[in-house]
């Protein structure tokens, strides 16, 4: 399946915001904790849903290393929140497989005793749903 | 309803503007030369609280199919306070109406400021092809105004 | 029965190109008490107006339409040509059939036809018209400007230079406002203080001029040209006439622990207190939450040293009432509590400042004697982070949408200022855009940026974390290398920004002067009248109107004081004859009308009304004239149709109505 226009509505629906009110200003980027861990940093992700380039979206390492920690969305200045088109552009991915989803069942075998609490609740942000 | 029919009817449309804002905004619609149906006749008040709910009632007994009042937007009117007013009279006004059988469609509240030519022109246009599709107010009628 | 005279314009091609002009002619003649027609190519030209009065003069006309441009083209021009004929101005009505019906509409048949209509419901209104008479208001010769910052001085001497009385009436203790507490100012970098007292001194040594400080606005009534303030003088506790400002007061006052206004909080003063070295006037004032001996009535030390006798500890607050012709509100800014960026780490480490503190610090007579130095520990900072639009361009609740409009460029000057005297301090500037539209004021920024090697970053900064070893870490990054930055700093300065003053929205209540959702005072038109208020005889001054830096608010407040002085200079006003008025045989005195009055033009009388015969005393309602401005909000909640408004009267209207309709 190839992304385009139509998949920039969807992403603007799911995340409910409107990425033309960014003003380019970066604080999302120096809130990221995953910031070194992205290809695509945190204040692109605007500027690729403004541009549709959702393919490259999907595609790259960012969305998958977004911890949903939401740092970027409460501090937006102007309340863009890439934080929630990432999350948005993850439902796209994951809708489309349709299963690829933790149960909750599932979780203890995973669970490694060092993962951090905080962790383990953005995965469940992330997947359940 | 036959085509012949619609072409027929032309309906009467009273619009009352405030003269700071929507009157403006009209003016900026003409000199923007932005199209509306020539139905729509404009009366100018100093401000949408002038609007009487009788001068309303009157347009609609003397034949007219809509009435369309226009005013600043909240907070920015030049009597400060004027179109809260308005707004209220003409909420309860329009559901009195609705009642009595004249729809909804044909009665509107409507802000445009002075800078909005756009505004008023597209305003206009929507409000004329609803009362072209709601057809000829028969309700409140004067019957002594028909021919 | 009117004598109408009906004239019809070409407006050259503009009208007559979409609506046949001789049949709009044709067709007045058939309407009710039409005895005259014309048609022109432009009626508003010389020639035009001409055609108009000989039609007055000959045929007697009592009534005039006009079928032309839109009233608020050419309406006055029409209503002097009315006047010089003879006949009252206000029996002229504008039948709008440019910008309403030629502009609008393509066919020629269409066109006409709503010509027609649109003639006919002026008709129907200038056959009801009366003759109306504008009212005369005296002015008094005396402004009052609210505010003593710099925008309210330069208005004060401005007006005053022209001659006329002015009343300055500050908050705080002294005038000088904001300007006073800045260092160095862009893109010069003037001493403040250096520019700024000598026009304290000659404020308050013209002799047009008297200053209220520590006095605010109580209560304002009246309008243009005749308003009546209250001001409350607050007890100073101190005789201005017999205190000599010595300072003895000052050093003996044993409560030495409340914060300094002047210097933000970062010192203390006493209880006694002149706020700065060159407060005007040199008078002390007690502050009564500090004062031992007004808390507990023990102490009295300031009153014993005093050797002038000038302390006065049972003085009360004082209300001084004054009559003004036109008000200026100069009531300046605050910078914006940073409660909602705890990102910033600004209320958990004292080394998180705002530029303001940061002016303070950097002054001589500040807090720290003007040595940069850490407020934590007082060491010098060798890493100085600042960050700019804090709280500026937010769209979200927790700032303001607006650009605060100055940061960009003090922040180049601190950083300039910084670099030059410490050499060795590094300083990094994270900014969103370097806004620098002012003379002179992008060399300015570059000049930071090329001499001072300023290291500016693109980007923001998302979290400031306060280490163990007292340093902070500034977490942002450049967007132009795409990196995140980690930078350990000694000091970090927030360019924090700028809001109306607190109480701004009470005083433009006390005015009845509109202000928008920032609080900011709104001008009457954003373009061709940037200093006057829409309510007549209110003018506005500085930053209570948007954020402007000091030669912008220099500028504006020269220009409101013209405006002031342009009110002031004339002897009568002439008042919009168009106001409701009240029918006592229908009015029963309810005070439904006067509730919706927003400008409190209507009050009660008692009055001996003659009823069909029967004589009684009813109370009834009585509009005053000056103060109605004509909206006619009272008109329509009028229970017993006895309001009504001249000009536009229920009847006129109605006649348009019925035109129109028919």
């Amino acid at each position: 399946m190839s992304y385009g226009n139509n998949q920039v509505e969807i992403i603007k629906e799911i995340s409910g915001v409107n990425p033309l009110k960014c003003m380019k200003c970066g604080k999302c980027s120096a809130s990221c904790p995953s910031f070194n861990e992205m290809d695509i940093k945190p204040h692109q992700f605007v500027s690729y849903v403004v541009n549709g380039d959702i393919e490259a979206l999907v595609q790259s390492k960012s969305l998958w290393k977004c911890l949903s920690c939401f740092a970027c969305v409460e501090r937006c200045p102007r309340d863009v929140k890439p934080g929630k088109l990432i999350d948005a552009a993850r439902q796209l991915v994951v809708r489309e497989k349709g299963k690829n989803y933790l149960l909750a069942d599932e979780i203890p075998e995973l669970l490694d005793p060092e993962t951090p609490q905080q962790l383990l609740v953005s995965a469940f942000r992330r997947y359940k749903r | 309803m036959s085509i012949e029919n619609k072409e027929e009817f032309r309906p009467k449309i009273v619009a009352f503007c405030c003269n700071w804002c929507s009157y403006a905004g009209a003016d900026l619609a003409g000199s923007s030369r932005l199209n509306y149906p020539a139905d729509v006749k404009i009366i100018r008040v100093p401000c949408s609280c002038r609007v009487n709910p009788m001068f309303i009632l009157r347009a609609f007994e003397k034949g007219a199919d809509g009435v369309i009042m226009c005013g600043c937007h909240p907070g920015d009117c030049h009597y400060s306070t004027g179109n809260y007013y308005a707004r209220r009279r003409m909420t309860l006004l329009f559901s009195m109406l609705d009642y009595i059988g004249v729809e909804n469609g044909r009665t509107r509240v409507e802000w445009v400021s002075a800078a909005e030519g756009v505004k008023f022109s597209t305003t206009m246009n929507e409000f004329v092809e609803k009362i072209y599709s709601l057809g000829e107010n028969v309700r409140l009628g004067d019957l002594r105004c028909k021919n | 029965m009117q004598r109408i005279g009906v004239f019809v314009c070409h407006c050259g091609s503009n009208i007559a190109a979409t609506v046949d002009v001789n049949k709009v002619k044709e067709m007045a003649l058939f309407e009710p008490g039409v005895v005259h027609t014309e048609e022109y190519q432009y009626m508003c030209s010389e020639a035009g107006q001409a055609k108009v009065i000989d039609a007055i003069r000959e045929k007697n006309l009592t009534g005039v339409v006009i079928c032309s441009c839109s009233p608020r083209m050419h309406e006055a021009t029409f209503r002097k040509a009315a006047e010089r004929a003879g006949l009252n101005p206000y029996m002229i009505e504008i039948a709008n059939i440019r910008e309403h019906c030629s502009w609008i509409h393509k066919d020629i048949k269409e066109g006409t036809e709503k010509a027609v209509i649109l003639m006919r419901a002026a008709v129907a209104k200038v056959n009801l018209n009366a003759p109306l008479k504008p009212g005369e208001s005296r002015v008094t010769k005396r402004a009052l400007v609210i505010g003593g910052g710099i925008a309210g001085i330069q208005t004060a001497l401005d007006i005053a230079e022209a001659g006329y009385e002015v009343d300055i009436v500050e908050k705080t203790p002294s005038i000088g406002g904001k300007m006073s507490q800045l260092d160095k100012t862009f893109p010069t970098l003037d001493c403040s203080a250096c520019i700024l007292t000598p026009k304290m001194v000659e404020a308050a040594a013209h002799e047009k001029i008297n200053i209220y400080t520590y006095s605010e606005v109580e209560k304002v009534s009246g309008f243009v040209g005749d308003f009546t303030v209250d001001i409350r003088k607050k007890a100073r506790f101190v005789d201005m006439d017999k205190c000599t400002g010595c300072g003895a007061c000052m050093e003996k006052c044993p409560s030495k622990k409340s914060l300094s206004e002047f210097n933000q909080g970062l010192s203390t003063r006493p209880a006694i207190y002149i706020p700065f070295a060159q407060a005007i006037p040199n008078v002390p004032v007690i502050d009564p939450e500090a004062c031992i001996k007004l808390k507990t009535g023990k102490c009295g030390l300031c009153a014993t040293v005093c050797q002038a006798k000038a302390i006065d500890y049972t003085q009360n607050d004082e209300i001084i009432t004054e009559k003004y012709g036109a008000i200026v509100v100069a009531t300046g800014f605050d910078t914006i509590k940073l409660d909602n960026y705890d990102e910033y780490a600004y209320s958990q480490s004292k080394d998180v400042i705002t530029s303001l503190e940061l002016e303070r610090i950097m002054n001589a007579a500040g807090p720290t004697k003007g040595h940069l130095e850490r407020l934590s520990d007082g060491k010098a900072p060798k890493e100085m982070v600042f960050i700019q639009c804090v709280g500026s361009r937010c769209s979200d609740n927790r700032g303001k949408s607006y650009c605060s409009k100055i940061c960009c460029m003090y922040t180049a000057k601190h950083a300039m200022l910084i670099r030059d005297k410490y050499p060795d301090v590094n300083v990094t500037v994270f900014y969103i855009d370097v806004r620098t539209p002012g003379k002179n004021f992008d060399e300015f920024y570059r000049r930071a940026v090329e001499q001072y090697g300023v290291n500016y970053v693109k980007g923001q900064v998302g979290k400031v974390i306060p280490q163990p070893n007292g340093k902070l870490l500034v977490r942002g990054v450049d967007l132009l290398d795409n990196k995140q930055i980690l930078k350990e700093a000694d000091m970090v300065v927030l360019a924090t920004a700028i809001e109306p003053s607190a109480d701004v929205r009470k005083i433009a209540t006390m005015l009845t002067a509109s202000i928008d959702t920032n609080n900011f005072l709104t001008e009457a038109h954003a373009k061709l009248k940037p200093v006057e208020s829409p309510t007549a005889g209110i003018f506005l001054s500085g930053v209570c109107q948007g954020p402007k830096d000091i030669p912008e608010t220099v500028a504006q407040a020269g220009a409101a004081a013209v405006k002031a002085i342009g009110l002031l200079a004339k002897d009568k006003l002439l008042t919009n004859p168009c106001t409701a008025h009240s029918d006592t045989l229908f009015c029963n005195g309810c005070s439904s009308c006067a509730n919706v009055c927003p400008y409190g033009a209507i009050s009660y009388e008692n009055k001996e009304v003659n009823d069909h015969g029967i004589r009684e005393v009813r109370r009834v309602a009585v509009v005053n004239n000056a103060l109605c401005q004509g909206c006619g909000a009272c008109t329509v909640t009028c229970p017993s149709g006895a309001m009504d408004l001249q000009g536009f009267s229920n009847r006129q209207i109605i006649a348009e109505v019925d035109a129109i309709c028919r």
